[in-house]
């Protein structure tokens, strides 16, 4: 078994490398993508711009101040007050308030908008509410985003990267061929998804290294934790992708396909912001999405310094959704492009 | 004393929505022939074969190899070298055969193969620039890695120059000498014609004839082709008493006695000067039988 099992996987690692179209897609495009959403954010190091409400009820009572009110601030409502204030310090949110018990509102000092928030709130008029200072640096933009994009560029290396090659190799009837040896589907998916693994890991690794000169890449947890969540992440990635394809024999259909599942990864999953404090259903939709995972465990990682524990959330539904897709696509696979 | 078949295959069908590929198909193949499945496109030959190397499920029937149901032993012990096959991209044709080779257990020896196929000068040509020809002595070569007892080859010179063909019929005709069993199909009647012991010919799903080559020409045919270009048949044809027959330039007379047959046509004074004499082939065998043009 490990025999055909190598025996595949060197072959698709020889058939990528040779193919130099597809490998300066996986090596240069990502590169050349984060220089350019480095290049656009580089001078506007804005911190979000939201209020959070700590409310246990999660209903938003716009009457209970008039601050609440005041156009053009995202309100919305968290639960947990030591996640609120340490994303507070990280200025990912720019004014915490309490308006039951001891009314109290916390600002990051060292937040410009939390300054300006300020002013807004005491000059809303209302009830006055306590003063709470939280301190903490900003998390920059490019620091929040660089896992957004390592993670989209990882997501679509391993959707298209997988999906299309075995929907060639079904359309053209190698597989057919394959089907022909003692060669089972197990070993065959397992080798496109430790080939595409390394690929896909070898990409993300030389970008990260590779921005790492360029700019100053927040990492201030263990990269063996980010590791780990990398390859989670991508064999759960690849395997649905391989799930999506498993009796696809059509280019068109597998693109349609694979985009179906891709784009809300790329949407929903907070490549680009953060799905706090946003439609309840989507974020619902979002921890669907491993992509979603990945980059909550990624984040948590890079940006807060957290260990084991408060990913093991994020950890273990990635391994389920590896195993799970996995096992769904050696049961769905098809050999043939006409049977 | 009779030889166990290897492969037998009983009552046989394939049904597709609004088709049926094959209509209950019953024969048996005997250990170390070459066993022929002839027909046009659409025969349903390639279906049978798909059907007995297990890459295809039977609507009904059953395929038993040395008397049992197949089982992983089977698939141990067959090569196949389908109609078409395509291979990995960017691979070599060493790269390509130690992949396969990799793939199977028990194993013949590579280089062996390398040898017997003649892919000496190409391992480490791309297989995407092999000729036809060199492709399908790769795809042989293929089929041969496992050191199979039963070769599947369906079509194998569909497409190749004459040359090229002839080629890989030796190349054929040397495994045969290894006793392998092998399952050709073909609509080259010149090849079941050469290198096949037994054959089947199949017309919509149904087999219509079988035997060994010899045996079904004797069975249907006891009279020889006489052929002259039409311009030099200067007689009326009801003047003979043989069946007289023109096309594509020629004129063609089947005769029991070809010394009458000759005599009579100089009486006429025609010139015998470009007489062709043939046998009956399978083509004609074909044509009897159904009364179509066998190659596709």
């Amino acid at each position: 078994m490990i025999r055909r099992f190598l025996a595949i996987l060197h072959a698709r690692n020889m058939e990528f490398l040779r193919d130099r179209s597809s490998l300066s897609w996986n090596l240069l495009v990502p590169i050349l993508l984060v220089l350019g959403m480095a290049w656009i954010f580089w001078e506007d190091d804005r911190p979000l711009f939201k209020v959070a409400i700590l409310d246990q009820s999660q209903q938003l009572d716009r009457e209970a101040h008039p601050f609440l009110s005041t156009r053009h601030i995202h309100f919305y409502t968290v639960q947990h007050k030591q996640e609120a204030l340490h994303k507070v310090s990280r200025h990912q949110i720019d004014m915490l308030i309490k308006l039951d018990g001891t009314r109290t509102y916390w600002i990051n000092e060292d937040s410009p908008k939390g300054y300006i928030l300020e002013k807004m709130l005491l000059g809303s008029g209302g009830a006055p509410l306590n003063k709470a200072a939280v301190s903490g640096s900003a998390v920059r933009y490019i620091d929040w985003l660089l896992p957004g994009i390592l993670g989209m560029n990882m997501m679509f290396s391993c959707m298209f990267g997988v999906g299309f090659v075995v929907v060639r190799y079904r359309k053209n009837g190698f597989l057919k061929r394959l089907n022909a040896t003692p060669l089972r589907a197990v070993e065959f998916l397992s080798a496109q998804i430790a080939s595409r693994l390394v690929i896909t890991l070898t990409s993300v690794a030389v970008v990260f290294w590779g921005m790492g000169a360029f700019l100053d890449i927040r990492m201030d947890g263990s990269y063996l934790l980010l590791f780990m969540v990398a390859v989670l992440g991508a064999v759960s990635i690849i395997a649905l992708a391989l799930v999506a394809t498993s009796r696809v024999s059509s280019e068109e259909l597998a693109s349609g396909l694979l985009n179906f599942l891709g784009w809300p990864m790329m949407l929903l999953s907070g490549v680009w912001f953060s799905m706090e404090g946003t439609n309840e259903f989507l974020q619902a939709i979002a921890q669907l999405l491993p992509l979603t995972h990945v980059l909550e465990a990624a984040r948590a990682i890079m940006i807060d310094g957290y260990g084991w524990a408060h990913i093991a959330e994020n950890v273990i539904v990635l391994g389920v959704m590896g195993a799970v897709f996995m096992g769904l696509g050696a049961v769905l696979f098809k050999w043939r492009a006409d049977s | 004393m009779t030889q166990r078949p290897v492969l037998d295959v009983r009552d046989l069908q394939k049904r597709y929505p609004g088709v049926v590929a094959v209509d209950g198909v019953s024969f048996s193949i005997t250990e170390g022939t070459c066993f022929g499945l002839l027909g046009p496109n659409g025969a349903g030959k390639t279906t049978t074969v798909e059907i007995m190397e297990g890459i295809t499920t039977p609507t009904a029937g059953e395929v038993r190899y040395r008397g049992a149901p197949r089982d992983k032993r089977f698939r141990e012990e067959i090569g196949i070298q389908f109609q078409t096959t395509a291979l990995q991209d960017f691979l070599t044709v060493k790269e390509t055969l130690e992949l396969f080779h990799r793939l199977y257990e028990h194993t013949a020896n590579l280089n062996e193969i390398v040898a017997v196929c003649a892919l000496e000068e190409l391992l480490v040509r791309d297989n995407r620039k092999l000729s036809g020809g060199q492709r399908q002595r790769l795809l042989l070569a293929l089929a041969l890695l496992n050191d199979p007892k039963v070769l599947f080859l369906d079509e194998p010179t569909t497409g190749l120059d004459p040359q090229s063909r002839r080629n890989f019929w030796q190349l054929i005709e040397r495994i045969k000498q290894h006793k392998k069993t092998i399952v050709l199909t073909t609509h080259y009647m010149e090849e079941a014609y050469r290198l096949c012991d037994q054959i089947i010919i199949m017309d919509h799903g149904k087999i219509i004839a079988e035997g060994s080559p010899a045996e079904l020409l004797a069975e249907h045919f006891d009279e020889t082709i006489l052929q002259l270009p039409v311009e030099d048949f200067t007689a009326p044809v009801d003047r003979f008493p043989f069946t007289v027959l023109q096309g594509n330039g020629c004129v063609e007379m089947s005769i029991r006695d070809v010394d009458e047959a000759i005599q009579q046509l100089q009486q006429h004074g025609i010139s015998l000067q470009r007489l062709e004499i043939r046998p009956r082939t399978l083509d004609d065998l074909f044509l009897e039988l159904t009364g179509k043009e066998l190659r596709p």
